[in-house]
């Protein structure tokens, strides 16, 4: 089955010269949950705003299930929802006349009990009365969401959904978001949480300077990138790590208790066997070993830095 | 033609209006109240007559015209401008509407706004001075037109603004000192020789004096010219609108 978004040699420099885009190609496939990952200025907010419509893009050619973004603009924008970063709403407008309004922007006929089931879902049917300057910031976030919703999207964009809200709501959003890709709908969600990634995604990209660095499958990725850790609780402590195991990168905790090792797990001899046995060879006995995967946080500051 | 969007975008423009009853309703009345008493009575019982027209019904259709030219622009500069200045256009620019579906719904609202406050303006004044309107079909027609080329003025403006002090400097600068300057309160026959010709410069002399000649039959340049002149600027205004949208010209970049 064809992408539902496919984007190709997309570049963007702005008036004022800075080039915040160079040649992205992308592809999302139908149903995921993605994950675009990357430092702040990475590109990542103008390549949403390009594919909604938002900012004029400088070169390149973007379509939404078959829909090119500007010849089939109508077809394509309105199988969409975005959900920006910023908490943009109008601030004197009823929770239910703002999301009916969105409802009616996308050319959607008027369905009180689809909106009404949209803000029950997200905790705002009490609220729905309430002016939008009266709600707190974790309700704003809801309903920017809800107005995202209320016309049955298809792609739905995430920019940084849950930066600034609580725990109780981002475990909310997180559980929202899978619900909805039960139903078929595509989440592109941009974050700064890798946690979230960790949590949610079927596929990371990673973004940096205007240009796609990598997009890999999430536990390809951390199968592939990962580091494992190799945590040894010793015996009787070390004051320092001897000589003789200078070709392994060995850590000694502060108080000399515990060692850890960490190593390539793709690597052909990661080391860990014959690092073993040299520590029974040197007399250096642990009473406990423990192996860690590193997350896809040290992953991706990895490879940004990685970047000249 | 995305028929829902222009509506829901029309109906949201004119919520604003109602929940901001007092400033959209009761403060033309007042001021209006206001002008009467000022020009009509105070300085009016001096000025007896012009163009055999009482002076207190003859400063109606400029009072009109003085609230219609500001209020579309600042209904429709608003309406555009506070949008982009919190950030929630990015719901409007990713929508499945075309810009002239936006210009509808947008201008539609700010024009209904003003051309509703123009008639409690006239029935205010018709509380103070017996008026009669001699072509009716042709008062509503500059009415609606002025409303219309106007609040695609503001429009331009709001989109142009790029802060609350420009959103001002127009309407301020220019609009105000025309309207006061093109003839609301005096016929420009009153004026000397080369202020005469001056004025005719000023194309709200020609809005003035065509919708005053709805009322009276009367009027100082040739109705033809004064439709003609609003037609124009109607004309350069949408030109505007156009390049403004074929370019994306502070919106989409």
């Amino acid at each position: 089955m064809p992408s539902i978004l496919s984007i190709s040699g997309v570049s963007k420099t702005y008036a004022t010269g800075f080039t915040a885009l160079k040649e992205v190609n992308l592809d999302i496939e139908r149903g995921e949950i993605f994950a675009l990952l990357g430092p702040n200025g990475a590109g990542k907010t103008t390549l949403i705003s390009i594919v909604c419509g938002i900012v004029n893009r400088s070169s390149g050619t973007v379509t939404v299930d078959g829909h090119d973004i500007n010849r089939d603009y109508r077809a394509a924008r309105s199988l969409i929802g975005l959900v920006p970063q910023e908490l943009t709403i109008d601030a004197f407008e009823s929770v239910w006349a703002t999301v009916n309004y969105s409802r009616g922007l996308f050319g959607k006929p008027a369905n009180p009990a689809f909106v009404e089931k949209v803000l029950r879902d997200l905790s705002l049917w009490e609220k729905r009365d309430a002016k939008a300057i009266t709600l707190s910031g974790g309700m704003k976030r809801r309903l920017m969401i809800a107005k995202a919703l209320s016309h049955e999207p298809r792609v739905l964009f995430l920019d940084e959904p849950t930066a600034g809200v609580d725990v109780e709501l981002r475990q909310d959003m997180w559980a929202m978001v899978r619900r909805l890709r039960e139903d078929g709908v595509t989440i592109i969600l941009t974050t700064h949480y890798i946690e979230e990634a960790e949590a949610m995604a079927d596929r990371v990209g990673v973004i940096n300077r205007g240009e796609i660095i990598l997009v890999e499958n999430k536990a390809e990725l951390m199968h592939k990138l990962g580091r494992k850790r190799l945590v040894m609780e010793l015996r009787s402590p070390l004051t320092a790590i001897p000589e003789t195991f200078s070709r392994y990168a060995l850590e000694l905790s502060p108080d000399g208790g515990q060692l850890t090792y960490t190593y390539d797990n793709q690597a052909e001899r990661p080391g860990v066997a014959s690092l073993i046995r040299d520590l029974e060879a040197g007399g250096i006995q642990f009473r406990d070993i423990d192996t860690q995967n590193s997350s896809l946080e040290e992953i991706f500051v990895n490879l940004v830095r990685r970047e000249p | 033609m995305n028929l829902r969007a222009v509506w829901a975008i029309y109906r949201m423009e004119m919520a604003r209006a109602f929940r901001t009853v007092l400033q959209s309703i009761v403060s033309p009345v007042i001021s209006t109240s206001l002008y009467f008493v000022v020009f009509g009575s105070a300085i009016g019982s001096r000025i007896t007559e012009i163009d055999g027209i009482s002076y207190g019904a003859f400063i109606v259709p400029g009072l009109i015209m003085l609230s219609l030219l500001t209020q579309s622009i600042s209904n429709a500069s608003f309406a555009i401008y506070f949008p982009k200045f919190v950030g929630s256009i990015y719901e409007l620019l990713s929508a499945p509407v075309s810009y002239l579906e936006i210009v509808i719904a947008y201008v539609g609202g700010a024009a209904t706004k003003s051309i509703l406050l123009g008639l409690i303006i006239l029935a205010t004044a018709s509380l103070f001075v017996p008026l009669t309107i001699q072509h009716p079909f042709w008062m509503v027609g500059f009415l609606v037109l002025t409303a219309v080329t106007f609040s695609l003025f503001g429009f331009i403006i709001g989109i142009w603004a790029k802060s609350f002090e420009q959103l001002q400097l127009v309407p301020l600068l220019i609009i105000t000192p025309l309207t006061f300057l093109g003839g609301s309160f005096y016929s420009i026959d009153m004026l000397p020789g080369i202020w005469r010709t001056v004025t005719l410069f000023n194309p709200v002399v020609y809005l003035i004096s065509g919708f005053r000649w709805s009322f009276f039959g009367k009027s100082d340049v040739s109705v033809g010219v004064s439709l003609g002149m609003t037609i124009v600027f109607l004309l350069v205004c949408i030109a505007i609108v156009a390049w403004i949208f074929r370019t994306g010209y502070r919106l989409r970049n």
